[in-house]
Order: structure tokens, then C-alpha cells, then sequence
């Protein structure tokens, strides 16, 4: 529970108000922090408060912390506002993890909607890791603009592999932006992937991954290949203090990535 | 030479259309292209074309003020552009431009009408697609419009 002091590297500015920070041990040490895709951390401000963010580095890179912290609150502003040099607070890594070990042979389907592509990004990393090991690979990220896009050099360089289709997708854009204008579940109907053998892996606003599970479905996976983060209302990130109890699970502990089928009489509730 | 109604029948809009209908179809339908940049249509203009997309890319733009032309939907092979209006005046409620070469099946609205008043069969059967495709447009834009991202 005692958090390690690390120290930010390097801050890239993602978009207006979400900044990614990668982190190494004071002195220059390698983080040394192993993780698995969709894991997530506790980082504490210090004086500020603590708040739960996913990792959304390279987990063949352990010697590097990465985190995409939007700006949304006292806590997350104030890691937003650390500079190079400054010491953050680091616990974890916390929760389960995304299904990529289990995949192998599949089709994957990756739907990512604003920030959600940052617990997603390891994810990506590892399937690109070991390409050979699985069927297609489609990367469907939907955002309010191009503006609010995360990672876009990195999406470009997606792009440009003959054996990643990366779909990208904005609510609203200049004219001088010549990808997809609309929601990203309209994407899905797009992707090439056989039902029967593919993983789905979402994560995004809660309304977003509603609309996306009900379109997976009406394209003919099942509840059990799909796998939802909902990450919500973590506190203590390890089940302890009952914060993040949703319905018989806790989010830190049990989640915060879920096989649908586990959760879908919860995933709906308006009130549990 | 070949027909338009095998070109027809290949459109998702039009699945499953009997080969009567799609000979009917025919009869309103030719084809066109655009260039990238090219205008498929203009907010105000006389609407007398709905579009069936085969090959490229179409921005739909609204023009603001303050914002110039906002691209609002992107529309690619298998998708439609246009009204069925069946009270006149028709008219267009946005621009649409071709991002890259653009090949089209244009189907005359005022010619379909006319055939469908004849043809109810083939109105029924070109209403129900077209009721999908409004319910599926009405259920995107409502995504669409309660930013989808931030919630």
C-alpha cells in the first residue's frame, strides 16, 4: 500500500487537457515495473490525493511507467501540471488484465472510444509483439475531433503496417480532414473479423460501450468474446474499502476488464 | 454493354430486390463519377438525385459561419446519400464532396416516385430499406449528438 516515488522523464501533451507521462526511478533507474495490458496504477499526487490510471506503456518495456492522465480533476490535474524532474507517487499494477494470452489464433477486434485507447494501447503493443500469433487484427478508435485524437503519430504508423487495419474515426471536423466523420459503432460493420473465432476488446464512456457490445453482438460474437474495462469509482485498488463494489465484483479486484458474459445482467443497472 | 441492374442488385440499399424491381429501378437510374473535391450536391439546391455510393469517399458538410465548412458524416462504398421526399419542394440540406474518385449509382427521385405511385410492391420494398436506413441514421446522429466520448 506504500506508494514508490518515481520521477517523471518526459510529458507529451496528447490533446488540450491530456497529457502522457513516462516515469523512472529517481535517478535515473529503470521503473521496473511489470505489468500486463490493462492494468492500472495508483498514482498519488503528493498533498493532492491519489487516483486510479491505467498503464498505457509497452509491458515489454518495464523500465518505462506510462500513463495518459486527462485532466478532469484536482488530482488528475495536478499530475497533469508535473514536469520533468517532479516525483509522483506510484502503487500497483492493480486488476485484471486484458485477454491477449488467451487470444492467440483469433481474430482480434480492438474498440476504443476518447481516452479509452490508453488501457487499449498495451494491448495493441503486445498483439503487434506477436503478429504471427493471431488472425486479423483490427483497431477501431472513435473521438469527439481530430483535435482529440490520442497518439497520432503512433496511429499513422499503424496505419502505414500491411497487417494492422486501423479504423479512426471523429464525431465532427475541418474539411480538411479526410478520415471517417461519425460514431465508431458504424465502423465495426467494417472490420474484417469471422465471429466464431474473434476476441473483442473495448473500452471507452459507458454509453460507447454499450452501443458498441449491442453492435459486436448483432455482428455475431457472443457474450464471452467480448471484454469491457469499467473502470469506475477505484479507490483503494485492492477490493478493500468497498468503494468500487459493483453488484457481487469489485472493479479494482475482479475487474476493471470483464468478460461480458460475467457482466451483463450489471451492465445496464441504472442504480446498483 | 453492360446493365446497370447487376450494379444495382450489388448495393447493399438494394439487397434481396427482386429482378422486376431492379429492372424498374433501371429505369431511373444511370451512373456517375466525381472527382475528388467535386460537389455531389449543395445545401438548397433542387434535390432530384438520391445517391446509391460505390467506390470512394463523400464528406457531408454543414457550412457555420464561424466555423466554415464542418465535415459531419463520412460516407464510403455501400452507403447512400439523398432523400426519398415525397412532398415536394425537394431540396438539399447540406453539401456533400467527393474525397477521392467517387462512382455512383443516381437514381431520379422524381422518376422512382413516379414509379413507386405506379408500383406499390416496389414502393413498399424500397420503403422498408429506406425506413432502416432513417432509423439507423436516427440512432447514429443521436450518438453523434450527445458527445459520445465525454460521457
Amino acid at each position: 500500500m506504500i506508494p514508490s516515488p518515481l520521477v517523471v522523464q518526459k510529458v507529451r501533451r496528447e490533446t488540450a487537457d491530456t497529457y502522457t507521462l513516462d516515469l523512472t526511478r529517481p535517478g535515473g533507474g529503470a521503473a521496473d515495473f511489470a505489468f500486463a495490458p490493462g492494468q492500472f496504477n495508483m498514482l498519488y499526487a503528493f498533498g493532492v490525493g491519489e487516483v486510479p490510471i491505467s498503464i498505457s506503456g509497452d509491458p515489454a518495456r518495464p523500465e518505462i511507467l506510462t500513463h495518459t492522465v486527462r485532466d478532469v480533476g484536482r488530482v488528475s490535474r495536478a499530475v497533469c501540471r508535473l514536469k520533468k524532474g517532479e516525483v509522483l507517487g506510484v502503487r500497483g499494477p492493480y486488476g485484471a488484465p486484458w485477454p491477449v494470452a488467451e487470444a492467440p489464433g483469433n481474430d482480434v477486434i480492438i474498440v476504443a472510444g476518447g481516452l479509452g485507447l490508453a488501457p487499449l494501447r498495451p494491448a495493441v503493443y503486445h498483439l503487434l509483439r506477436e503478429r504471427p500469433a493471431y488472425g486479423n487484427i483490427e483497431l477501431i478508435y472513435g473521438a469527439r475531433t481530430p483535435e482529440d485524437l490520442l497518439y497520432r503519430q503512433e496511429l499513422e504508423r499503424w496505419r502505414g503496417r500491411f497487417d494492422f487495419r486501423v479504423h479512426v474515426t471523429v464525431d465532427s471536423a475541418a474539411t480538411d480532414w479526410r478520415g471517417n466523420v461519425g460514431v465508431v459503432t458504424k465502423l465495426i460493420g467494417r472490420a474484417r473479423f469471422d465471429p466464431p473465432s474473434t476476441t473483442a476488446l473495448v473500452c471507452g464512456p459507458g454509453v460507447m460501450m454499450r452501443f458498441t457490445v449491442l453492435e459486436l453482438l448483432g455482428h455475431g460474437l457472443q457474450p464471452e468474446q467480448i471484454f469491457v474495462s469499467m473502470e469506475r469509482n477505484m479507490k483503494c485498488g485492492i477490493g478493500l474499502c468497498g468503494h468500487c463494489q459493483w453488484g457481487p465484483f469489485f472493479i479494482c479486484k475482479d475487474g476493471p476488464v470483464f468478460r461480458f458474459d460475467r457482466i451483463k445482467d450489471w451492465f445496464d443497472r441504472r442504480e446498483v | 454493354m453492360e446493365t446497370i441492374e447487376p450494379v444495382l442488385a450489388g448495393h447493399p440499399f438494394l439487397q434481396g430486390l427482386e429482378a422486376r424491381h431492379l429492372e424498374e429501378l433501371a429505369q431511373c437510374a444511370s451512373r456517375a463519377n466525381f472527382e475528388a473535391g467535386q460537389f455531389l450536391c449543395r445545401a438548397e439546391e433542387e434535390a432530384r438525385q438520391f445517391y446509391l455510393i460505390n467506390h470512394g469517399r463523400v464528406a457531408v458538410e454543414i457550412f457555420s459561419a464561424r466555423r466554415g465548412p464542418v465535415t459531419i458524416q463520412a460516407l464510403t462504398a455501400g452507403d447512400v446519400l439523398g432523400w426519398l421526399g415525397f412532398l415536394k419542394p425537394y431540396h438539399w440540406h447540406f453539401d456533400a464532396r467527393a474525397l477521392d474518385l467517387t462512382r455512383v449509382i443516381s437514381l431520379d427521385v422524381p422518376c422512382l416516385l413516379g414509379r413507386c405511385e405506379a408500383n406499390h410492391e416496389l414502393g413498399y420494398e424500397l420503403l422498408k430499406r429506406y425506413a432502416h436506413y432513417l432509423a439507423v441514421q436516427f440512432r447514429v446522429t443521436k450518438l453523434q449528438l450527445m458527445d459520445l466520448y465525454g460521457t
